[in-house]
């Protein structure tokens, strides 16, 4: 027994050898000088982001923000990005503060979550600039970076009411807090216009305006929650939904999808067929909110030497493309010409303030 | 610790007779000793580790393609990725040399010299009481699964005692901690409670009080009264001044939690190899039925047994809370129950052995932290090697046959583990 065993591992070592040794005959590339890599390294702008609790690759707002740090790289080669992802709410802190006394140039905190701790950290630590997203706490070295968002979610609860054949369409929320809920009221409000301009009566589920109450999955990362909120929302009737709930909104695209065309749903953040590409067909639009391009910008702007000041920050609104209705997609052959051009005239209206969209949670 | 595997080895006559001392010597350091075990199962991590960092750094393992044709590039650069990451690892354990230099030519704080320290031991404090909590109901013959669910009632019975009662300074704190021990032992008096009277496997009940307290802490944190005026997210209002932990402030997060730990390991420890209860809790543990027949009511101790342990695990939550996050969350408790069932097994459920193995998981955190920031390598590997540890020590035959160890002559490896 004993000796036969000890060949057979000899011989599996040896087959493992052999498919190695195969792998590894690659060419050599050629060497090449380190000179250039130093003197790049020597004037490194270090752009540092702590993520929230989603982690990097949520595909809704920290995987934007990581975009836009990598596509300032792009565009200024002495940026260096890196990130550390919380995993719980304590994590924010010393992910913050390690990257003061690593002295990063630009030290991006992201999610109005974690406002109060980078104003205590960056009040002690006046020399570093920081950056945050979704928040504004007025000091003097936090670039803060905010978004209208209820001026595109106005649009989209316009189209929605527009499309809807049922008469009821639906939202609902990761968490209550103010970068969702304004997407949410956004949203009310586009279906209350739709309303008035028409004359008609189209409900919405899930989100009160009013009252600021509404459904809410509690996560940002279930989609099983998702799944189910969703299904609620159907079964009363809701004919297209806008989850505003990062990583747990699939679950709804799950849903329509299973629905085959009747149920037909509208993303957040980033385009969504970019996004979660597999459920493109479902994805009536997407209520676009450009966080990339705006950390793009500030951190090619600070890599510049240009100063970022905290006053009045960056607000991304429909006039600057801040935020915006994506492309219908495969939805484009099925929304009709003269919601299409409606919609046009609205976002004009709105840019020029003769629409007004107001929010509780809108950027001060 | 060691003292007893080795000196009855030394004592015992060896047949060949000519046995030098050097020789029983490095037999004695050679064989399956827990200390030995416990460094051999690091290093094994370690080493693991190292593979799975190469593995996982994509401009490394290209390389290694061409491995044959020049293997000194595949092989500095893996060299050079594993020594920064275990050295930031240790830095951001134990401390970074170049700030103690930046310290003693003044142009750093003594603070920031210390802040690797501080955060070791703040991460470690928490652990170091669910993991006595486990501990202490392992050697009873209980398997505490519900250390989290106890760790996170604690933190809701301090949290909010913290907030709500505004008793002047020093009381305001005895009463949050007090409070906190009191919702944790509540906690375990349920699960003991039911195995003692109707035969319920506490580890099937701890788990289920694992979810509800959970849920119920989730639940609690967006009521009035306890949720934070003017925030509509699952935040409850800040735990007063006086109710907090002292802590120096500033980049030191360490507070007087790790002190508190001092004390209470060493409390357990009077109480497991002093006091009667101890005496009852190990008769226990080594035998139901013979602690019933020498007149031990079981059930009495099974009782007691869970109310102490999961005030211990009451008052890791409370240390969580009053310590370092100040305020209610979902998440407040993160992990520590769970991580302390990891740091009993480690510690082999031994009181000053589970603190130290606290202090080294304490250590492992702060320095994953350090090993993101700086490196650029996943926390997860920090996750993976606690992990990796663990097996080893659970798995002492494993280390074994890796460094052809020669068995112990003690029984006392791996009894107290069998159980679990």
């Amino acid at each position: 027994m004993r000796p036969v065993r000890g060949k057979r591992i000899v011989a599996i070592l040896a087959a493992g050898g052999l498919t190695l040794a195969a792998a590894a005959c690659g060419e050599a590339p050629a060497e090449t000088p380190a000179a250039s890599g130093s003197t790049a390294a020597e004037a490194a702008y270090k752009a540092c982001m702590v993520t929230d609790l989603g982690g990097i690759d949520d595909k809704s707002f920290n995987a934007s923000a990581w975009a836009g740090l990598q596509a300032a790289q792009k565009e200024v080669s002495n940026v260096d990005p890196k990130y550390v992802a919380s995993s719980s709410e304590a994590d924010y802190e010393p992910g913050l503060r390690s990257y003061v006394s690593q002295s990063c140039n630009f030290i991006l905190a992201v999610g109005g979550l974690m406002g109060e701790v980078t104003t205590k950290v960056a009040k002690e630590s006046s020399s570093s600039q920081f950056a945050i997203v979704d928040s504004n706490s007025g000091n003097s070295n936090i670039y803060p970076m905010q978004f209208a968002t209820h001026q595109a979610a106005f649009l989209a609860g316009y189209l929605a009411a527009g499309y809807s054949k049922s008469g009821k369409v639906g939202t609902y929320g990761g968490l209550k807090i103010a970068p969702v809920t304004i997407f949410m009221d956004g949203f009310a409000d586009g279906v209350a216009h739709y309303n008035t301009v028409k004359g008609k009566k189209v409900e919405v589920l899930g989100w009160n305006k009013a009252s600021q109450n509404g459904t809410f999955a509690e996560s940002f990362i279930d989609q099983n929650k998702g799944k189910s909120v969703t299904e609620t929302l159907v079964s009363q009737g809701a004919d297209v939904i806008m989850p505003v709930a990062g990583g747990t909104g699939l679950g709804t695209a799950q849903v329509a999808k299973d629905s085959a065309g009747k149920v037909s749903v509208i993303w957040v953040d980033q385009d969504g067929c970019t996004s979660a590409a597999q459920y493109c067909d479902v994805f009536l639009s997407t209520v676009v909110k450009n966080i990339e391009e705006a950390v793009k910008e500030a951190v090619v702007k600070g890599a510049k030497g240009e100063t970022l000041a905290a006053a009045p920050g960056y607000v991304g609104d429909l006039s600057n493309e801040g935020v915006s209705l994506a492309e219908f997609h495969s939805f484009d052959s099925k929304v009709d010409a003269g919601l299409k051009t409606e919609l046009e005239t609205l976002k004009a209206d709105v840019i020029s303030g003769k629409v007004k969209v107001e929010s509780a949670s809108a950027p001060k | 610790m060691t003292a007893e595997t080795q000196t009855p080895a030394v004592k015992k006559p060896e047949p060949a007779g000519d046995d030098s001392f050097m020789n029983v010597f490095l037999r004695n350091l050679w064989s399956a000793n827990n200390v030995l075990l416990t460094a051999l199962s690091v290093v094994l991590a370690v080493v693991i580790g190292a593979v799975l960092i190469v593995v996982s750094d994509a401009e490394v393992l290209a390389k290694f393609g061409y491995f044959t044709a020049r293997p000194s590039d595949a092989l500095s650069s893996s060299w050079e990725l594993i020594s920064t990451a275990y050295s930031e690892l240790l830095m951001g354990a134990f401390g970074d040399p170049a700030v103690f230099q930046a310290w003693f030519a003044g142009t750093a704080t003594w603070q920031q010299a210390f802040t690797p320290l501080s955060e070791t031991l703040t991460y470690a404090a928490p652990l170091v009481f669910t993991g006595l909590s486990v501990a202490l109901a392992f050697r009873g013959g209980l398997f505490n699964i519900g250390a989290q669910g106890q760790a996170v009632l604690g933190c809701i019975v301090a949290g909010v005692a913290g907030f709500s009662f505004g008793l002047p300074i020093v009381l305001n704190l005895a009463v949050a901690l007090v409070a906190g021990v009191i919702g944790g032992a509540l906690w375990g008096f349920i699960p003991g409670l039911l195995k003692a009277r109707t035969g319920a496997h506490e580890v099937i009940t701890t788990i289920m009080l694992n979810y509800t307290s959970a849920l119920f802490l989730s639940w609690l944190v967006i009521q009035k009264g306890v949720q934070a005026e003017g925030r509509s997210d699952a935040i409850s209002k800040t735990v007063a001044e006086s109710a907090q932990l002292p802590s120096p402030g500033g980049v030191l997060r360490v507070h007087l939690g790790i002190i508190l730990a001092v004390l209470v390991t060493a409390g357990v420890a009077w109480l497991l190899k002093r006091s009667a209860f101890g005496f009852e809790i190990r008769a226990v543990g080594a035998n139901p039925h013979a602690a019933r027949t020498a007149g031990i009511s079981v059930a009495r101790t099974y009782v007691l047994l869970m109310a102490v342990a999961g005030g211990l695990a009451g008052l890791g939550g409370a240390t969580q809370v009053l310590g370092t996050a100040h305020a209610l969350t979902p998440a407040v408790a993160g992990n520590i129950g769970f991580d302390g069932l990891l740091v009993a097994l480690l510690g082999r459920n031994r009181p000053w052995s589970t603190f130290f193995a606290a202090l080294l998981f304490g250590a492992l955190r702060a320095g994953g932290n350090r090993i993101q920031s700086f490196a650029g390598i996943s926390l997860e590997l920090v996750t993976v090697l606690q992990a990796l540890i663990v097996i080893f020590i659970a798995a002492p035959a494993l280390v074994k046959a890796i460094f052809r160890l020669r068995a112990a002559r003690s029984t006392g490896l791996g009894a107290s583990l069998a159980k679990g």
